[in-house]
């Protein structure tokens, strides 16, 4: 028989003023097993800990049941407390009564009934319970991070730095993602590539780093500490090790109509390529879908005029086993898609550009050489129009219902370098609103406004069409309720920007939940923000949400702390709320390692029983490192062998029993 | 009749050659219509029969069968293959110990129809293919053979063999279509709610909780079932209602969904005539809508939609069905 202790918080008011938790003690102190209740301020600060151990001690409890927030609060914070005084510490049982009840409820008696009924469940599952230990592991001390754009960059130059070894596993041929697109950044206009390339080329010299470029993650196995990881080195059919990226292979090329996907499809590449002038590595590298050799057999000019014999026509996919402590998820953005978008008339006018077009047709190494130049016909455009919001803040279904979040500060920019640049150019912003909070941002955005006489239109555009050759943008003016037609020589639209599609692919390889704007989900909004409910697999940059380069790397170096401090362990501490499975039921039939999101289940074959009784059973096993106690396999497994250590199926049975109990 | 004599041949062939060690096939009852499941050996092929009365699908008993010594021969007809695929698959029968013969099927006949039709002496029922010729208190009388098929026949799935060493088919079989067998169950999902629920309180009620669609049941093959194991706090659940039956069905159903094969052996083996196979079959239908078309059964695999997890599955607010 148990003796349990129950102590009820008040959370100051947050419990309560809604839950009457005198009439709960009172009520809970009745119930079996019960040898002390009370209920406290708050539990959770130093006197309401010591409370909990001074009455375990003294009423000898066996368990305890803490009736107060929500377990991903303070459930770790009483298991402490609890094995400060001796108890095990899945002794512990947390009522949720503040979340799931007090700040959900107005009514006084409704809320207290309920609370009663979550301590009363709590108390009958406790007295299931039993004392658990967690086991111990090893940390493999080398951290993977997935995406070579600045987040990835960022947290693996501060993983190296604290003397660990990181790869980067970047699927385009360059790292340096979309911030290696842009012209300038804001809010103080330093040139996007003279504060990338150096990282970039810290990456490439750092002995601690690896670079896998070109390269995608095929398969993950393992858990926190101990990852193993397949990755697939696609054919470059050029040789990393002899390439010096002179670049005489590009001149070369007969095969030249291919688009520049980093100047956004804005003009042509060769089949052969290095993707921009700063490329870590400074590699080339063959666009199969594009090379007369690889698809006809014949030309071979690449491989006649390199100089080092660099190229391989030969060049298989290849795979790379790789094993890792911790891995962060930096696989950043694109903009939207505008097919949804017509009214803005992007896919009929060469002229209706998005914002990151125009980062290449300003920046000097882009299509134009940096001279605004408009597409259609390579004039300097005398009347720009910029549209804001475009498929953000969007809830009609066709856009994206967030806000991207850095659109008003580039739109801001880019206006205003325009307006530094080309004086007599004419520059008009529709805007929903201006959104600018951030350290400098406002005053960016006023001087965009003040100094650069940016005409700035609160309102939203209806549509924009052709007429003479001019692009007509027709909106409304909010703040004199009219409405305008701007005939504009080009227009920029400041496109929403949606996580990259590849990350779907990884978040399900790495079992991270994702939204439904397709955004990972981190543990915790407000104190998790780069851990990831997988344990060892963080988060940084757009992945997670909209943010911009400052916020990107601060969120990269906040992912490459918690890599360092996990990698810093020798032994982790596993969870001991495991599955196991009861090889007396078990049928092998095979159902719960289809379930299993970690491939923690393998199957044995076992003898049972001796001599002429003797039978051979297939039967599962959990490896109860890798679990991580999902429960996906009880719910699964018909005979109900497997079970889960911690949450029995006979404990959420009796947690049921007691809820429904009138 | 020409294909019982081609089958015991074959069992004798098999067994003669040493090729295996026992045949699994149907045995004469002491009624026309009682045949059931025997193990047969070389030296003892008494009261072997294959007619229209052999019902039993054999997969199941493999189960113990094949742990056995020796290689075993088993005899099945097409709707039955599906359960043994469904059975390897499951890695709960060994198949290389086994050699499957197909069976021709036209459908298994059901005695208590033929007895709704009032006889009081039944002495002779024969197989005409379309029709079915009953020698009954002392007249002849010709019945359409889709009159009298099994409830398990009725709906007939498919007359393909999913597997089969080799097959005995002496009459071509038709393929009967394959979605007509969800048209009842579009009838249950056109019911109310509450019309619904009383259809099935109706037909759950007369359950007198035998176990005999549990025992017959190949999905059902756990060492030790949950509703027998105390352990599982769910033995008791399942009687704490006052429509107790509801949850052992219900729990039964979950617990082969997606692995049950439609076979219909709960419905026919059920002494009230509860048409369980109709939950299953909701189930197989609403798999269908959802996850496109699946047969368990059709080939060896562990794949089946319930348990697993692809990027192309529907969301759950896409489910079609309600």
């Amino acid at each position: 028989m148990q003796r349990i202790g129950v102590f009820i918080c008040h959370c100051g008011t947050n419990i309560a003023a809604t839950v009457n938790v005198e009439k709960v003690t009172e009520a809970l102190r009745k119930e079996p097993c019960v040898v002390f209740a009370d209920n406290y301020q708050y539990m959770c600060s130093e006197n309401g800990q010591q409370l909990i151990k001074n009455k375990i001690k003294e009423y000898n409890l066996t368990g305890i049941v803490v009736c107060a927030c929500s377990p991903r609060m303070h459930e770790g914070t009483f298991r402490k407390t609890a094995e400060a005084a001796g108890l095990n510490p899945y002794m512990v049982e947390i009522a949720n009564i503040r979340e799931q009840c007090s700040w959900i409820h107005k009514d006084i008696d409704e809320a207290t009934e309920k609370a009663v009924i979550l301590g009363r469940t709590a108390i009958a599952k406790l007295t299931l319970n039993t004392p658990l230990t967690a086991g111990e592991t090893g940390v493999t001390k080398r951290a993977l991070v997935i995406g070579g754009g600045i987040a990835g960059i960022q947290c693996a130059l501060d993983i190296a730095d604290a003397g660990y070894e990181v790869d980067i596993v970047e699927k385009r041929p360059t790292i340096g993602g979309r911030m290696s697109q842009l012209d300038k950044t804001f809010p103080t206009l330093d040139c996007s590539a003279c504060i990338l390339t150096p990282k970039m080329v810290d990456c490439a010299q750092s002995e601690k780093i690896k670079l896998f470029t070109y390269s995608e993650v095929e398969e993950v196995k393992g858990f926190v500490g101990n990852f193993k990881v397949k990755i697939k080195k696609k054919a470059r059919y050029v040789d990393e090790t002899k390439c010096t990226g002179c670049g005489v292979c590009m001149a070369n090329c007969p095969s030249k109509k291919g688009l520049n996907a980093f100047n956004m499809n804005l003009n042509t590449r060769p089949a052969i390529y290095i993707p921009f002038a700063q490329a870590i590595p400074n590699v080339a590298v063959i666009d199969p879908e594009q090379c007369i050799k690889l698809k006809t057999g014949k030309c071979g000019l690449c491989q006649m005029k390199c100089g080092v014999g660099a190229i391989d026509y030969t060049q298989k996919d290849e795979y790379v086993d790789r094993e890792y402590g911790a891995i962060v998820v930096a696989t950043g953005f694109k903009p939207i898609d505008l097919t949804n978008f017509n009214e803005y008339g992007y896919a009929d006018n060469k002229d209706v550009i998005t914002s990151l077009e125009l980062e290449r047709l300003m920046n000097a190494a882009g299509p134009t050489k940096g001279v605004l130049l408009r597409p259609s016909d390579n004039e300097h455009p005398k009347v720009i129009t910029f549209i804001q919001c475009v498929g953000s803040r969007d809830v009609s279904g066709c856009g994206k219902p967030y806000c991207s979040k850095i659109c008003c500060m580039y739109t801001a920019k880019h206006a205003m370098l325009i307006r530094e640049k080309y004086p007599d150019t004419e520059v008009h912003v529709f805007y929903i609103d201006v959104r600018t909070p951030g350290k400098n941002y406002d005053e960016f955005y006023r001087r965009a406004v003040e100094q650069y006489g940016v005409d700035y239109i609160k309102g939203m555009v209806g549509k924009v069409y052709n007429e003479n050759g001019k692009l007509m943008v027709q909106g409304s003016n909010l703040l004199d309720n009219t409405q305008v037609v701007i005939p504009s020589d080009l227009v920029v639209l400041a496109t929403a920007i949606e996580p990259d599609p590849s990350v779907r692919d990884i978040a399900s390889k790495l079992t991270i939940s994702i939204d439904t704007n397709n955004f990972l989900t981190e543990a915790h909004a407000k104190l998790k923000p780069v851990e990831c409910a997988t344990a060892g697999v963080f988060l940084a940059g757009v992945c997670q949400g909209p943010k911009d380069v400052p916020e990107t790397v601060s969120q990269a170096s906040a992912a490459a702390s918690k890599v360092i401090g996990l990698l810093a362990k020798d032994k982790l501490k596993g969870n001991p709320c495991v599955a196991h499975s009861d090889e007396m039921m078990c049928t092998g039939c095979s159902q719960c390692a289809r379930v299993c999101p970690y491939g923690a289940i393998t199957y044995e074959d076992k003898t049972f029983g001796r001599g002429a009784n003797a039978t051979v059973r297939r039967v599962a096993v959990v490896n109860p490192a890798v679990c991580q106690g999902c429960g996906a396999c009880t719910v699964t497994c018909p005979s109900g062998a497997m079970d889960l250590h911690g949450f029995s199926s006979s404990q959420i049975l009796k947690e049921i029993d007691f809820i429904c109990k009138k | 009749m020409q294909i019982q004599e081609l089958v015991l041949h074959k069992a004798e062939e098999y067994l003669a050659s040493g090729k295996v060690d026992r045949v699994l096939a149907w045995k004469k009852g002491e009624t026309f219509y009682d045949n059931s499941p025997a193990i047969f050996t070389k030296d003892n092929l008494n009261g072997f029969v294959y007619n229209e009365f052999c019902a039993p699908n054999l997969s199941k008993y493999l189960v113990n069968e094949s742990k056995k010594e020796g290689k075993i021969l088993v005899f099945l007809k097409p709707c039955d293959t599906y359960s043994f695929n469904q059975l390897v698959s499951e890695h709960r029968i060994d198949r290389e110990k086994i050699v499957v013969i197909g069976l021709e099927c036209q459908g298994m006949l059901d005695e208590k129809k033929i007895y709704n039709l009032g006889f009081k002496r039944i002495e002779k029922v024969e197989d005409g293919l379309d029709n079915i010729i009953i020698t009954a208190d002392g007249q002849q009388v010709q019945i359409k053979r889709e009159e009298l098929l099994s409830v398990k026949c009725v709906d007939c799935k498919s007359k393909e063999f999913a597997v089969a060493d080799e097959t005995i088919v002496v009459n071509e079989m038709k393929q009967p279509d394959k979605n007509s067998r969800f048209s009842v169950v579009s009838e249950l999902e056109k019911m109310t709610e509450e019309e619904r629920f009383k259809f099935w309180q109706n037909e759950l009620s007369k359950c007198i909780r035998c176990n005999a669609c549990r025992n017959v049941c190949p999905a059902c093959t756990c060492t030790h079932c949950v509703f027998d194991n105390n352990k599982s706090g769910i033995a008791g659940k399942a009687n704490s209602d006052s429509f107790e039956e509801k949850l052992y069905h219900i729990i039964r159903a979950y617990h082969v969904a997606g692995r049950c094969t439609d076979c219909g052996e709960c419905s026919r083996v059920c002494p009230e005539s509860i048409p369980l196979h109709l939950i299953n079959r909701k189930f197989i239908k609403d798999i269908n809508d959802n996850y496109g078309e699946f047969q368990a059964g059709k080939t060896v695999s562990e794949h089946n939609p319930l348990v697993d997890y692809t990027k192309g599955d529907c969301e759950p607010k896409e489910m079609v069905g309600k």
